[in-house]
């Protein structure tokens, strides 16, 4: 949950009175509120935490980063269904070397 | 995950290493402050990789694990009630209180429901008139500000069914308990980036001042974590102690003002207790006079909870550096993520479960097949 996550803005929109964005973090989409960055344009990238963009961040830092989170299963932490992840926390073994890709959890 | 070779830029990780094994003289003990740099430093052997005289410490800086038992047993009250629906982060689903967890109060027919963001809490509050939906509002200053614009809105709206379950924490206070304690050994700090991204820097420089200890901003990447080490490392041996930002491609000085005026507006600074350490002054957030109506505790009567804290959990001690997860005696044993005593076992950013996922069951006896790039920092760890 502390995880922030970069993403890139795909469009922007006021939806009753807010201002929203879809933003894409490496292929899962999702609802985010800009009212923190109401400046923040399609084509930028921002830090996003629990859908809220929070700063901005330059597009090679972004990717970097989104990279990285993806090769380490981060991204499937972040956004993966919540609820298998719980039931999954059961699971006795430590994770192995190798597997850094995999849900840990 | 010990191997260099893995590191995005195993080169650039090198280079920041022999710095590092360049500079340092004697020993200097460091606390990361954020349990996602935790995470980074277990997965990536960072600190095995570090030379021996570098110590990491792991601080508090994992919200799951810092809510209060006393919280989380009045979130599974409130979730266990008819006609709630209790909105969460999937982080505090597998979160022992006393005796069970949200998970098991969903078994058991309570009506809860995980949301990526607060506003989805809110959403399901317009969607739901005749339903009360409470959004358990935990986590630290990257967490605070979505959650204050989420009863911003409700406010707004003119959604009464709306209400919010507050535990939110601020770092600097911890900070000045850590250095306060009279076990403190920390020497130096690397804050939290994504706490800086909202709040700055502005709160941080009087801090080092007066307890003559580094702090530099520092982000999650395992580069950035040496960077973050490097930095600091190159202070104490001047025998300096300033602010700096080791994170500017996220960090701003002034953070993000809008985010703040929000907190100010929606919060109030308030005394909060922290799981396993206690009380700490002005460490934590509560709806100010304005939005007090949408209060969780005020709307529902969840007082005098009988808390019982297992006896044998220590993630008191691992959240203020004082022990490292694998020295406690039930660590791996009879506390494990299936049947964990403490939240730093379940959180996905605790230090017991980074220990536990990334294969540090086997710590003080170093495997002869875990190669690293420099063995020897195996031996002498600063881990144990």
């Amino acid at each position: 949950m502390c995880l922030a996550v970069p993403g890139k803005v795909l469009d922007v929109e006021d939806r009753d009175g807010t201002r929203m964005a879809t933003v894409d973090f490496g292929g899962v989409v999702k609802e985010v509120c800009l009212e923190y960055l109401p400046d923040l344009k399609p084509g930028e990238y921002a830090i996003v935490h629990v859908g809220f963009a929070l700063q901005r961040l330059d597009e090679e830092s972004a990717r970097r980063t989104l990279e990285l989170f993806e090769t380490l299963g981060m991204l499937q932490e972040e956004f993966g269904d919540p609820w298998e992840a719980a039931e999954a926390t059961g699971n006795e073994r430590p994770a192995q070397d190798g597997l850094a890709g995999e849900v840990t959890r | 995950m010990k191997y260099i070779d893995e590191f995005q830029d195993p080169e650039l990780a090198r280079r920041l290493l022999d710095e590092i094994r360049a500079t340092v003289t004697r020993p200097w003990a460091l606390m990361e402050v954020c349990g996602g740099q935790t995470h980074t430093i277990i997965r990536h052997g960072i600190d095995q990789l570090l030379p021996p005289e570098v110590e990491l410490i792991h601080g508090p800086g994992c919200p799951v694990c810092v809510t209060p038992l006393e919280v989380i047993d009045k979130a599974l009250e409130i979730a266990s009630r008819p006609g709630v629906i209790f909105c969460s982060f999937g982080d505090m689903l597998r979160v022992p209180g006393t005796g069970r967890d949200l998970f098991q109060v969903r078994g058991q027919g309570g009506d809860v429901r995980v949301v990526y963001s607060p506003l989805d809490a809110l959403r399901i509050a317009e969607q739901n008139p005749d339903r009360e939906v409470v959004f358990f509002g935990i986590g630290f200053e990257t967490t605070a500000p979505p959650n204050a614009m989420t009863v911003y809105q409700a406010r707004k709206l003119g959604i009464r069914n709306f209400s919010l379950l507050v535990s939110h924490v601020r770092v600097p206070p911890a900070i000045e308990a850590i250095m306060n304690s009279p076990d403190c050994r920390v020497q130096g700090f690397l804050a939290a980036g994504h706490v800086c991204s909202v709040m700055g820097t502005e709160e941080y420089p009087e801090l080092a001042e007066r307890h003559r200890v580094p702090i530099v901003v520092t982000g999650f990447e395992p580069l950035d974590i040496l960077e973050g080490v490097r930095r600091t490392v190159l202070q104490l041996e001047r025998g300096e102690h300033t602010v700096e930002n080791a994170y500017p491609r996220a960090v701003l000085p002034e953070g993000n003002p809008a985010a703040r005026a929000m907190l100010d507006d929606v919060f109030e600074v308030t005394d909060r207790a922290w799981r396993g350490i206690g009380v700490i002054p002005d460490s934590g957030w509560r709806l100010s006079e304005r939005y007090r109506e949408y209060d969780a505790e005020q709307r529902f009567s969840v007082e005098g909870i009988d808390t019982r804290e297992p006896a044998e959990c220590r993630s008191g001690e691992v959240l203020q550096g004082l022990l490292k997860p694998h020295e406690c005696e039930a660590f791996g044993t009879t506390c494990t993520p299936r049947s964990p005593l403490g939240a730093t076992m379940v959180s996905s950013e605790g230090a017991c479960a980074a220990y536990y996922l990334y294969r540090r069951l086997d710590l003080g006896t170093p495997s002869p097949k875990s190669p690293s790039v420099k063995s020897t920092a195996l031996e002498g760890s600063s881990v144990v």
